[in-house]
C-alpha cells in the first residue's frame, strides 16, 4: 500500500503563486524556512508521479537530497523523466543559496525564482500526469534498444 | 581562428526551411561576416526528428547515418547542425553505430538497399552552430569584430532539452574548463557575453516546454513556456536568446496562445542568438531575419540602436 502524498497538487500550486506574489519583507523574514519548504514541496510533487505509477517513493538521498534521489527512481526506466533533471538540481541549488547566506541581498528574488523552479517541476510532472510522454522530445527518452524496435526494423530492411 | 571549422559541411533539417527560415538565413549571414564556408549538404534528408524516432529508433540512426555518409563523400569531416533535434539526432546515431551491433547491421542493410555507402562511426564530427561559432571564432575573435555592442541587453539564455540529453551521446561535454556543460550550458552565454550583451542567471536554460505535446496537450505546453517567459523576465531579461528552432517557434507561439488563452501577456522578446550575434557585427535586422520571426521585436531592437 503506497501513502498518498501530503498535498495535492492544486494546493501545491497555490502556495507557490503565494510564494512569488510575497514581498520582498516577508520572504526574508522568513527565509530559511521557505528554502526549506520550496525543497519539500519539489519532493512531494515527484511523490505524485512515483505514487501514480505505482512505485513507493524513497526515503533515500542522493548527493545529500531526497529530492534528487526521487528524481533518479522516476527517471528509472523512463528516460524522459530527465527532462526534469536540471529543474530538480536548481531547486536544490537555490535553496542551498539562500540557506549559506539568508541576509544576502537577493535573498528575496532567489527564492521567489526558485518557487519559478518548483512551478516548472509540478507543470511538467501536471502534464506528465494528463500525458505521460511529455519529456520525450529530449529524447531520447524511449529506450534505444527496445524489443519492438528490432521487430520493426527487421521488417523494414 | 581554428582552421578545423573554418570550412565546415551545413546540414540545415527541415525546420530551417519552414518555420525556423529566420535562423537560416541568420546563421548563413553570420558566417559569412565571420569569414567561415559553410556547404550545404547534397541531397540531404530528414534526421528521423521525434517522429522516426519514436516508432523506430534505428530507422532514424540509418536515415541520419545518411547525412553523415553524404558528408564524408563531399570529402568533410565535420558537418553543423544548428537545430538541435538534427543536432541530436546525428550524435545518437553517431552513439549507436560505435556501441549497437544491431544498429549498425540494420544501417548496412538500409543503405545497400539504397544504394549507397554506409556510414561508419568516427569519419564525421558533427557540431552545433554553437560549436562552430565558439571554436572557430571564440570570445576574442568575436569581441574584435563586434561594431554594434550588444552592450545594455539583458539575455536570458534557453537551450531547450535536446541540447545536452542525453547525456551519454555528448562525449565531448563535461570535460572540464573550455567544454560545454550538460547540467549548465554556457557557450551561447559565452558567445553573447563576448558580443557584449549582459546574460541573466536563468534557472530554466533547459528545462522542458512541453514542445513534443504543442497540439495534443496545448494548454500544458503554454503553461511551461509561460512559466519560461514569466522566469525569464523575473530574472530581469528583455530578450531570450535561443539556438533551436523548435524551441524559438514554441516559445513565440505559446507567447500569444497565454496571452489569448489564460490572459498572461509577457514582453520578453524572442530572437536566435545567430540574430543578435548578427547584428552585434554591424548586420541589419532585416538581413538576418527579424522581420521572418513570428513575434515583433523590430521597435525593441531600434530603441537599444540594433538592427
Amino acid at each position: 500500500m503506497i501513502d498518498a502524498p501530503a498535498k495535492p497538487l492544486d494546493d501545491i500550486a497555490a502556495r507557490l503563486e503565494a510564494i512569488i506574489a510575497s514581498s520582498d519583507s516577508a520572504l526574508v523574514a522568513s527565509a530559511p524556512s521557505l528554502a526549506d519548504e520550496l525543497l519539500a514541496l519539489g519532493e512531494v510533487i515527484l511523490e505524485h508521479w512515483l505514487s501514480a505509477r505505482g512505485v513507493a517513493p524513497t526515503t533515500r538521498v542522493v548527493e545529500g537530497f531526497r529530492l534528487l534521489a526521487l528524481h533518479r527512481q522516476g527517471a528509472r526506466g523512463d528516460a524522459s523523466f530527465n527532462a526534469c533533471r536540471e529543474t530538480c538540481r536548481e531547486l536544490v541549488y537555490h535553496r542551498n543559496l539562500v540557506r549559506l547566506d539568508p541576509a544576502h541581498v537577493d535573498t528575496a528574488r532567489r527564492l521567489r525564482l526558485g518557487a519559478m523552479v518548483a512551478k516548472h517541476l509540478l507543470l511538467f510532472i501536471g502534464g506528465k500526469l494528463e500525458v505521460a510522454e511529455i519529456g520525450e522530445f529530449c529524447c531520447s527518452a524511449r529506450p534505444l534498444r527496445q524489443h519492438e524496435t528490432n521487430t520493426q526494423s527487421a521488417e523494414i530492411a | 581562428m581554428s582552421g578545423k571549422y573554418q570550412k565546415v559541411a551545413y546540414y540545415p533539417g527541415c525546420a530551417l526551411e519552414g518555420t525556423g527560415h529566420a535562423y537560416n538565413r541568420s546563421t548563413k549571414e553570420l558566417g559569412k561576416a565571420l569569414g567561415l564556408d559553410i556547404v550545404e549538404l547534397k541531397n540531404w534528408n530528414c534526421c528521423g526528428a521525434m517522429e522516426v524516432k519514436n516508432v523506430d529508433p534505428k530507422l532514424q540512426t540509418y536515415l541520419s547515418a545518411r547525412n553523415l555518409s553524404i558528408a564524408e563523400k563531399m570529402g568533410f569531416d565535420t558537418v553543423m547542425a544548428p537545430c538541435n533535434g538534427c543536432y541530436h539526432n546525428l550524435k545518437k546515431a553517431e552513439y549507436d553505430l560505435a556501441n549497437d551491433p544491431s544498429s549498425r547491421e540494420v544501417t548496412d542493410r538500409l543503405s545497400r538497399k539504397a544504394g549507397h555507402e554506409t556510414y561508419e562511426a568516427g569519419k564525421v564530427e558533427t557540431i552545433h552552430a554553437l560549436d562552430w561559432i565558439k571554436q572557430a571564432i571564440g570570445e576574442e575573435g568575436l569581441k574584435a569584430r563586434v561594431k554594434n555592442s550588444l552592450n545594455g541587453l539583458k539575455v536570458a539564455n534557453y537551450y531547450g532539452c535536446m541540447y545536452t540529453r542525453p547525456r551519454h551521446i555528448f562525449p565531448e561535454k563535461d570535460k572540464g574548463p573550455g567544454s560545454e556543460s550538460t547540467s549548465k550550458p554556457h557557450f551561447m552565454d559565452d558567445l553573447l557575453a563576448a558580443a557584449g550583451a549582459e546574460n541573466v542567471e536563468y534557472p530554466l536554460k533547459t528545462a522542458c516546454c512541453g514542445g513534443a505535446h504543442t497540439l495534443s496537450d496545448s494548454d500544458t505546453s503554454t503553461k511551461l513556456v509561460l512559466n519560461l517567459l514569466t522566469t525569464a523576465e523575473a530574472c530581469g531579461a528583455d530578450v531570450i536568446a535561443t539556438e533551436c528552432p523548435t524551441c524559438h517557434t514554441g516559445l513565440e507561439m505559446h507567447q500569444v496562445r497565454a496571452e489569448k488563452v489564460f490572459g498572461r501577456k509577457t514582453s520578453v522578446k524572442i530572437l536566435y542568438f545567430t540574430q543578435l550575434l548578427g547584428m552585434a557585427l554591424g548586420l541589419s535586422a532585416r538581413k538576418v531575419g527579424v522581420h521572418e520571426n513570428f513575434s515583433e521585436s523590430s521597435a525593441f531592437l531600434r530603441a537599444k540602436g540594433l538592427g
